[in-house]
């Protein structure tokens, strides 16, 4: 048992969990406490002792559903259940929904054998079902059904799970289900005997299909979420799979999901993208209130006599506590000019938002950004509570286009020299942030060398890979010479660490 | 695996180096779910579980999430259910020793130093630092209490992350040490919870001495069981469809989404209202109890009334 939870933890610290030796200890000792056939039970008490972040949750269960997949006989692949759950809801449900049969493109995948008596459309038939009547049980079964079905996985392969995943889903078409799933209830709705009570709606709708926009928001978030768990389900069966043909241990490592934000920027898949905007927000607020201790807690400054003999008064006059003035160290002004161009785009947006999240910590943001026209958009973060509204609003009124919509650094650096460069001063800290990808148009490198000249720093930020530098049409090397230093920042923690550290 | 039971617990203390747990409040997982459902806190299987070996392993318990999802109820209901005294260090930036641990009562001890003027001196320092002069605040208070305590350490991120030091002793062995006294040793093993918003990363040896625990908003069936249990007189039907409106609006982007505190006041003052059943002109009205950003409040009426319906 404790091999097991060894590895279970070596794994941990695979996926980028820091797990420490005592943390370790107390989930051994917590697995005495708890007992072994509750697995949900299990998966909380390690993770109570061994994950210590809500953000680390998501590749900790991961790692989990794999390491501990269930292994045990009563968890063998039953291809028969269906058929039982099948015959059970066709009792009771009219047969006239089998009309409406939704024919789909198909390619039937070479899945294990044994549900040879279902068609696409019974299958479909099923879903709709199970979907309509909240029914868990029969949601699993369909789940591990389409993916014996549709997935065609073939041992030995490969393959990401993802891969499974989408070929699953492309052949149980959720969308069109969930817009039938909705026409039926607006039709159930005028009959009495709605299916589903909770969002069925008022008899005073006049025996037409009149829904309320509010009723037919709460009925699809209501298929919404089945149909999630649906696909959870559908994930969670196709990992079964996996573990069953490759073992936990070769999985684990082919599956293994990075922390949010160790990922790549420009690179995020669009459900990390959505983790990535998620994790942002804390992450500046955190930034946000450790420069502000840091300014405030850094060093004590001067005595204050004042105030120590002003204390001293409740102490009869015996100055037992000696107060001092808190240091006002000078705050930097920064001034950010980024590629907004469609490579590099979620790059810029996360560190304008960054940037100005803490703007409190600067005495002065000023931002430019550019494709091949140059505009300041530092409007756009005055008066707004939430950097995030900002930076939408950047997307769509900012005026970035000069000819093509092609980056062009030479032009956008060198109107930037002439409209604003005489306001850059020795106090002001200047961010280039760009891949330096100039679809081969004239570097004008010799802007750059001037706001060094100028500016008390200048760096760049370039969110490709070192080793991508300088190839193709990046000149990131011409600009970096005149850079005080250019740092890959790719993912949202080297960028926290260099703002962290700008400040 | 031998069960539990078979083994002493002093024993495990002396070969682990774990605090000697006192005797087990809780039975099982299962028991402490119902306990909490009992006085009406509707813990699901995480947060049940997570409070058991908190018992079990006498360890202290980091309590993450969003701000209204009942991280400080949690241990209020701990403390309801197991009759034990709740103690509170709300903690805010500034923080210190003085107000968290213990105090010298400096005021008291000038007097005695003035009125014992004649004495000598060594007599009168030990006189003046003994248990008389010392004002025990909520963590000192915490172990030194004979009953049973629950000791509630709220919003832990808003101190400093120095001050944060001065809790290690305490969630570690559960003892306090004072230079001129000596340690105070527990006589019981409280339940910790320190709670946290997390606007900031606490530290790792926080951490490490802990439990976590994340809260997150509920699931539906869970919401809807709240709503039914912590409003009284609210029908089946209202409470399905505040829980249902509520999960809607946090599919939103808003600024802040509504916590299970807010849905909560809305459910009561739907109830207070009379409203039999919500549709979106009512739900607006309302809107202003379960949202606290004037521009929330407006894009989520637009939304319940389904004027951007169109995905």
């Amino acid at each position: 048992m404790l091999d097991l939870l060894t590895g279970f933890v070596a794994e941990l610290r695979a996926a980028g969990i820091p797990v420490s030796l005592t943390e370790h200890l107390d989930a051994a000792e917590a697995m005495r406490h708890v007992p072994l056939e509750d697995r949900e039970g299990l998966k909380y008490a390690l993770g109570a002792s061994l994950v210590k972040s809500s953000t680390h949750w998501r590749a900790y269960d991961t790692t989990f559903e794999i390491y501990f997949s269930l292994r045990g006989p009563e968890y063998q692949i039953a291809e028969n259940e269906l058929e039982e759950d099948g015959e059970q809801t066709d009792e009771s449900d009219a047969a006239n929904l089998a009309g409406h049969g939704t024919g789909k493109g198909r390619g039937r995948g070479g899945g294990g054998g044994g549900q040879e008596g279902m068609s696409p459309e019974e299958l479909a038939e099923l879903l709709y079902k199970a979907l309509l009547g909240a029914n868990d049980s029969m949601i699993a079964a369909v789940a591990r059904h389409a993916v014996a079905r549709y997935a065609g996985m073939e041992p030995g392969r490969p393959v990401g799970g993802t891969y499974y995943l989408y070929r699953t889903l492309r052949n149980l078409d959720l969308d069109r289900i969930l817009d039938r799933l909705l026409d039926d209830a607006r039709v159930a709705s005028t009959s009495p005997t709605a299916k589903d009570p909770g969002a069925g709606p008022e008899a005073d709708t006049g025996g037409q299909v009149t829904f309320t926009a509010l009723e037919e928001r709460l009925l699809r978030d209501e298929f919404q979420s089945r149909i999630d768990q649906l696909r959870h389900e559908i994930e969670n069966e196709i990992r079964r799979r996996l573990v069953a043909d490759r073992g936990s241990e070769a999985l684990a490592k082919s599956l293994r999901k990075p922390l949010p934000e160790d990922v790549d920027v420009m690179h995020a898949t669009r459900d990390e993208m959505v983790l990535l905007k998620k994790a942002l927000q804390p992450l500046s607020r955190k930034l946000a209130v450790r420069l502000a201790r840091k300014r405030r807690h850094g060093r004590k400054g001067p005595l204050d006599f004042r105030s120590t003999v002003r204390h001293s008064l409740s102490t009869g006059g015996v100055p037992l506590e000696p107060k001092f003035r808190y240091p006002r160290p000078a705050k930097p002004e920064i001034v950010v000019i980024a590629d907004i161009s469609g490579s590099v785009a979620s790059f810029a947006r996360f560190t304008l938002h960054l940037v100005h999240a803490i703007s409190s910590q600067f005495s002065k943001v000023r931002s430019f950004v550019f494709i091949d026209g140059i505009d300041e958009v530092s409007r756009f973060f005055e008066n707004v509570d939430d950097p995030a509204d900002a930076v939408h609003r950047i997307n769509t009124e900012a005026d970035v286009i000069w000819v093509d919509g092609h980056s062009d650094y030479g032009h956008a650096l060198t109107v930037f020299w002439e409209r604003w460069g005489e306001e850059i001063t020795p106090r002001t800290s200047v961010l280039l942030l760009g891949d330096a990808r100039n679809n081969y148009h004239a570097s004008q490198a010799w802007v750059v060398k001037e706001l060094q000249d100028r500016a008390r720093r200048v760096y760049w930020l370039n969110p490709e890979p070192r080793a991508y530098w300088n190839s193709g049409d990046s000149i990131v090397g011409e600009y970096g010479v005149h850079c005080d230093s250019v740092i890959e920042c790719r993912t949202l923690r080297q960028l926290e660490q260099f703002v962290g550290e700008l400040a | 695996m031998t069960s539990p039971t078979n083994v002493t617990r002093e024993n495990d203390a002396i070969t682990t180096g774990f605090p000697v747990a006192g005797k087990p409040r809780f039975e099982s997982i299962e028991a402490v779910r119902q306990g909490l459902a009992s006085v009406d806190y509707l813990a699901d299987e995480g947060i049940a579980g997570v409070v058991y070996l908190a018992d079990r392993l006498a360890k202290p318990v980091l309590v993450e999430g969003p701000a209204g999802t009942g991280k400080t109820e949690l241990a209020k209901s701990v403390a309801r259910l197991t009759g034990s005294r709740l103690i509170r260090l709300q903690c805010y930036e500034g923080l210190d020793e003085s107000k968290a641990l213990y105090e010298w009562n400096y005021k008291k001890q000038l007097l005695r130093i003035q009125a014992g003027a004649d004495q000598a001196w060594q007599e009168l320092e030990e006189d003046i630092f003994s248990e008389e002069f010392l004002l025990a605040r909520p963590l000192l208070e915490a172990i030194r209490s004979p009953d049973p305590v629950v000791l509630l350490i709220d919003e832990v991120d808003r101190v400093e992350l120095e001050t944060e030091a001065l809790l290690l002793e305490i969630l570690s062995e559960y003892q306090v040490s004072i230079p001129e006294l000596g340690t105070v040793r527990a006589t019981q093993i409280p339940l910790v919870f320190l709670t946290s918003n997390n606007t900031r990363e606490l530290s790792e040896a926080l951490k490490r001495r802990c439990l976590y625990l994340h809260i997150d908003y509920p699931q539906l069936d869970r919401e809807r069981a709240i709503i039914e249990t912590r409003v009284p007189g609210i029908s089946e039907a209202l409470a399905d469809q505040v829980a249902r409106i509520v999960r809607s609006l946090r599919t939103l982007e808003l600024k802040k989404l509504p916590s299970v505190s807010e849905t909560l006041d809305w459910a009561r003052t739907l109830v207070v209202l009379g409203v039999e059943s919500i549709d979106a002109e009512r739900a607006s009205e309302t809107l202003n109890i379960l949202l606290k950003y004037q521009s929330d409040i407006n894009r989520a009426a637009k939304e319940l009334a389904g004027v951007e319906l169109t995905d």
